[in-house]
């Protein structure tokens, strides 16, 4: 019966069981006062029912009081509705420390998915539970939206620009993945799955498939063949800023702004980088909109963050970035 | 059961506007405010019943979870021709220019509208916007949601973007004349005596929607045109391949878009203000607090607009500030429910027709309305957002809510249009019907919408069957209840009744003159001496 | 009944000028100014939202906005800006010939101010086949001098055409409304009791010189200080 009529979703995140509290408590308040709105008009409607045709009635026009009473009350009850919301908001943009880095590219129709240390999906996303996972996502044509009901979760993905998210899974077990933003013909075709595994099923999934190159060894390649370091170096030699150690840091712009050093920054550095020249660089460095692929880029950024390695969050699977080999089972240290 | 007056059946009025001149030029080059009310009658019916056709083959489709009852194109063309159609022919201008139209110049003792020809371009205009839209439904739809999302709609979809866009385009300039025309006729025409505290609160309400359609309109009207260029002339404005960001659209969009959706339901609250007065036989409770309500939620309703994007990449912060003005915007209209329902306080309560649709939209208003703090809840609205709980949502409003309005109106205003009373029997039956088939349509959304189930999904999981089986059930039922006063109001034109000047019995002065009135509205040009709504002559009581 | 609603027309005011559906022509005429000073405000916000693009996308590209600016002629630039602004002149005296009851005089100011507008056009056009003809038009064709910045460069001339073509389709309707005016005026309709027609339709001319006013600064002189 639970499958063939389903009423309400399973939790399988940190987050699923405050958002269904919230929620039950604004079906509470507002059943509350549905019913007491709805019998107070069906007792009213009949106990002055008009009983003949001629009938004059004098009552109540007007009351301050009630006035006041009925505006003041909802207002207080609205912003307990609105504080609640935004403290569980606050939490779903807060990733935690130790977030497993995970990339997911939508296209029409299909998600693809890479992990940090090179595992590549297509509509599935295999994750441990227990431990936060944060996605870093953006499409490739149009925009798409990334959706787990059984996690509360979702967030729209968006050409041209990065989105996050993150989540928590707490349970093993399969979820589905909807894109939930309308993207054309086979939208609703654009589905998956989200397999939570125990920690140590998920160490043996990662570490078995196809040998794959990890996303920031790939973008050391990218970084040497399109020549990034004849400019960006850590030497005099050096025409542009020098990225090692850069990730996540304040960076202050030739026209005085200041920002911090993101995901973001780096995509948009790549593709029109003078919009944001840092100061004391000259505005010649050259773009590489059309050269680079969103994955490409997105390696890109891999590699940088691994160039910040020390400063940056204990990412386990971040390999060295001159190591291209991928690992072999036996010889693969224990990531923690 | 029995007709709405006891005395026997009035003879026609001699001459009104209905029989002041014959032939089709009479009626498609008229001036008058009420010849053009219904040239829109029959033209936004048309509307009404082609977006409830594409209504009706969506939820056929529904009926399985895999797509077989059409192609996946195919679906994606209907929910958007269902949206465009319904929010842009046949919501938004309903109740301004059908009702509006007819009734405020003589709600406010005018001969007519400010601009008559004006009035009139208006409609051509409305008409000229809708046979391109038509012309794009016929020549294989658009595929984009009424929403026109980019870059979808400006770079990927292969249907009939443009001439959609256009048509909507147009229509938007015959909504801000008809806006236009409202806000001058309000400010400059109204009868001596008639002090604005003096208004039906109708006018109110309608001279609210009309701020709205005039501050909002044009911006839509300006990001459809760059929506043209950048699909025609490939100038970049949202299209990050061009350089363009496509939030900006949604931003552009989203800031008419939302206080459209008071465009279409403040002229509903302000026939309920009008409905629960004359079937109550009292004064509205609270005459001041509901009038400055109507203002409020204009005002705040342009505030809100970030509330749709609450995961579009929006930074936290404006979540933060949109969703506490969402729930500010929804007090002005919570009061208006309170202030509805103590006017039936001690009152003298009619179950006529009218007071039925009135009855239906407080209730189905209430839980929309209700709903809609759920959506301004950011924490909650994550989960349900682009999911059927929003659409849900949105029906319980525009349906539960403006569409019962509508038909509570024109039920209501029947005799004043035609000079004919409409069977009260059938009536009633139909707004039961509507009632039931309604609810049983979408309260399954909201649980199919909390569970996951994505909006625009032509196909979906097994589980959601179930529940998406009732909510066809019901739509089969809410269609077949819209047919029924089309049948009886048609029939009422020329088998109904004769009408009296004031068959319910109500203050107002569209009552105090025929039914139907002539040309110019009374024959002679009115002086008001007190308040709307005085139904007691007697001293009445204000509390506190 | 139509008597008693003339009798406010005064004797200046020509036959047929009081709609019957006005109670007098004081009515009508706050109608009609009214009016426009409401559709005013629709046109403020129908700009507006391509005022709200270019503040977010030039924010966005400080430095390659400017640059693309200096593409423009600022000579023939601040012509036309002079151009637009003793148009809004002649049209104030234009009005004020129909107050005052010179008929000659607000033909011919009517006629000074439908010059000076195509003047205006005519400059444009002249703009416009000059960045075509540079290659500075959006699309396919368009091709910028400095690739580092093309794409914002794009992103300025989209708004720039886009803008000022906005901008010109209302001067060519402002155009048609003068002439409009200007046959009304030939054939006696205007008194010094009648002559609203006039002053709205300067209303609107005034509105789309203040567009310009606004246009001119952000489209021609952002990179000025750079050169």
């Amino acid at each position: 019966m639970g499958q063939t009529l389903p009423l309400f979703p399973e939790q399988a995140s940190t987050m699923a069981g405050r958002v269904d509290a919230l929620y039950f408590y604004l079906l509470a308040v507002s059943a509350f006062f549905a019913t007491l709105i709805a019998l107070t008009i069906i007792v009213f409607a009949i106990r002055y029912r008009r009983r003949s045709e001629s009938e004059l009635p004098r009552g109540l026009e007007g009351s301050m009081k009630l006035e006041i009473a009925w505006t003041v009350i909802p207002l207080f009850i609205s912003l307990s509705f609105f504080f609640w919301g935004a403290k569980i908001f606050f939490a779903m943009h807060r990733v935690p420390d130790d977030a497993v880095e995970v990339n997911v590219i939508g296209k029409q129709w299909m998600w693809k998915v890479q992990h940090a240390d090179g595992q590549r999906e297509i509509n599935e996303l295999h994750v441990p539970i227990g431990r936060p996972v944060r996605l870093t996502m953006t499409s490739e044509d149009v925009i798409h939206d990334f959706f787990v009901p059984a996690f509360r979760m979702k967030q729209d993905v968006v050409p041209g620009q990065y989105t996050t998210t993150w989540f928590e899974a707490t349970k093993p077990g399969r979820y589905r993945i909807f894109c939930a933003q309308y993207c054309g013909t086979k939208h609703s075709g654009m589905i998956g799955w989200v397999h939570a595994m125990d920690p140590g099923e998920y160490q043996t999934w990662l570490s078995g498939g196809a040998a794959s190159e990890s996303l920031a060894s790939a973008g050391a390649k990218l970084f040497q063949r399109h020549a990034c370091n004849t400019c960006h170096r850590p030497d005099s030699l050096a025409r542009g800023p020098n990225l090692e150690g850069l990730f996540g840091k304040q960076v202050q712009l030739a026209d005085g702004r200041t920002l911090v050093a993101d995901e973001s920054y780096l995509r948009e550095s790549i593709l029109n980088p003078n919009a944001k020249t840092v100061a004391g660089f000259q505005p010649i460095m050259p773009t590489f909109q059309g050269l680079v692929s969103e994955e490409e880029l997105l390696q890109l950024v891999a590699y940088i963050k691994s160039l910040s390695k020390p400063q940056a969050s204990p990412s386990a699977q971040l390999p060295p970035s001159n190591r291209a080999a991928p690992p072999t089972p036996s010889g693969k240290e224990n990531p923690k | 059961m029995s007709a709405a007056v006891h005395e026997p059946e009035p003879p026609e009025p001699r001459d009104n506007y209905l029989t002041s001149a014959y032939g089709v030029r009479s009626w498609l080059l008229t001036r008058d405010h009420k010849r053009i009310a219904l040239l829109y009658l029959a033209s936004i019916n048309v509307f009404f019943f082609l977006g409830g056709l594409f209504a009706l083959l969506i939820r056929l489709e529904l009926l399985t979870p895999e797509g077989d009852f059409v192609q996946a194109e195919t679906y994606n063309k209907l929910f958007t021709m269902h949206g465009v159609t319904m929010i842009f022919f046949f919501m938004i201008p309903a109740i301004p220019a059908v009702l509006g139209n007819f009734f405020i110049p003589m709600m406010i003792g005018a001969k007519d509208l400010a601009f008559p020809r004006l009035n009139l371009l208006s409609w051509y205009i409305y008409v000229v916007g809708a046979l391109f839209t038509f012309w794009a439904i016929v020549h294989g739809g658009v595929d984009t949601g009424w929403t026109f999302y980019t870059p979808y709609s400006t770079a990927s979809s292969n249907s009939h973007v443009i001439a959609t866009a256009v048509g909507i385009f147009i229509t938007g300039f015959s909504s801000i004349l008809t806006g236009l025309n409202f806000i001058v006729t309000i400010h400059t025409m109204r009868a001596p005596g008639m002090t604005w505290f003096r208004l039906p609160l109708f006018v109110w309400s309608s001279y609210a929607t009309s701020l709205i359609i005039v501050l909002g309109t044009p911006v839509v009207a300006v990001t459809i045109l760059m929506v043209f260029a950048e699909r025609v002339l490939h100038l970049g404005f949202f299209d990050p391949a061009l350089g363009g960001d496509p939030i900006l659209f949604q931003h552009l969009f989203w800031f008419y878009s939302h206080p459209a959706v008071y465009i279409m339901v403040l002229p509903a609250m302000g026939v309920i203000s009008e409905l629960v007065t004359t079937f109550s036989r009292k004064n509205i409770f609270g005459y001041k607090f509901v009038a400055f309500a109507s203002i409020g939620i204009a005002v705040l309703g342009f505030l809100v607009w970030g509330h749709h994007m609450f995961v579009s990449g929006q930074s936290v912060y404006a979540g933060l500030i949109f969703s506490i003005l969402s729930f500010l915007v929804a007090i002005p209209s919570a009061v208006k429910v309170f202030n509805w329902t103590a006017t039936m306080y001690k009152g003298s309560v009619s179950y006529r027709t009218p007071m039925l649709y009135a009855f239906g939209f407080i209730g189905l208003f209430t839980i929309g309305g209700l709903t809609g703090l759920f959506l301004a809840s950011l924490g909650v609205d994550v989960h349900v957002h682009d999911t059927y709980f929003i659409i849900a949502h949105f029906h319980y409003i525009m349906v539960g809510g403006t569409i019962m309005g509508y038909l509570g109106g024109v039920h209501y205003w029947w005799p004043k249009i035609s000079g004919k009373l409409y069977p009260e029997g059938w009536a009633k039956f139909a707004a039961l019907v509507i009632f039931i088939g309604f609810n049983l349509t979408f309260f399954p959304q909201f649980i199919l919408g909390y569970l996951g189930m994505p909006r625009r999904y032509h196909a979906y999981p097994e589980e959601f069957q179930v529940l998406n089986v009732m909510s066809t059930a019901g739509a089969s039922i809410l269609g077949v209840g819209y047919i029924i006063p089309l049948i009886y109001m048609v029939w009422s034109m020329r088998y109904g009744r004769n009408a009296p000047a004031n068959p319910w019995g109500s203050t107002g002065l569209e009552w105090k003159t025929t039914s139907p009135p002539p040309t110019d509205n009374f024959e002679t040009p009115p002086v008001v001496t007190e308040d709307p709504y005085v139904y007691s002559h007697e001293e009445v009581e204000v509390v506190g | 009944m139509a008597d008693a609603a003339h009798e406010h027309a005064s004797a200046g005011t020509p036959p047929g000028a009081l709609q019957h559906h006005f109670e007098s022509m004081a009515q009508q005429k706050d109608a009609a100014s009214l009016g426009m000073w409401v559709f005013l405000v629709t046109e403020i916000l129908f700009f507006g939202g391509l005022f709200l693009a270019y503040m977010i996308y030039r924010w966005a590209n400080a430095r390659a906005f400017a640059h693309a600016s200096l593409h423009m002629d600022i000579a023939l630039g601040t012509t036309n800006t002079a151009v637009l602004i003793i148009s809004s002149l002649t049209m104030a005296m234009a009005v004020h010939s129909a107050a005052t009851g010179r008929r000659r005089l607000l033909i011919g100011f009517l006629v000074a101010t439908m010059i000076l507008g195509a003047g205006f056009l005519g400059i444009k056009a002249v703009e416009y086949t000059d960045h075509i003809h540079h290659h500075l038009f959006p699309g396919p064709g368009f091709h910028y001098p400095v690739p580092a910045e093309a794409k914002p460069a794009e992103l300025f001339f989209s708004l720039y055409f886009a803008m000022t073509g906005l901008h010109a389709l209302h001067m060519i309707v402002g155009l048609g409304i003068l002439t409009t005016l200007l046959l009304m005026a030939r054939r006696g309709r205007f008194t010094p009791e009648y002559h609203t027609p006039v002053e709205i339709s300067g209303l609107y001319w005034h509105f789309v010189d203040i567009v310009w006013i606004f246009l001119f600064p952000l489209l021609y002189l952002i990179g000025r200080h750079l050169h």
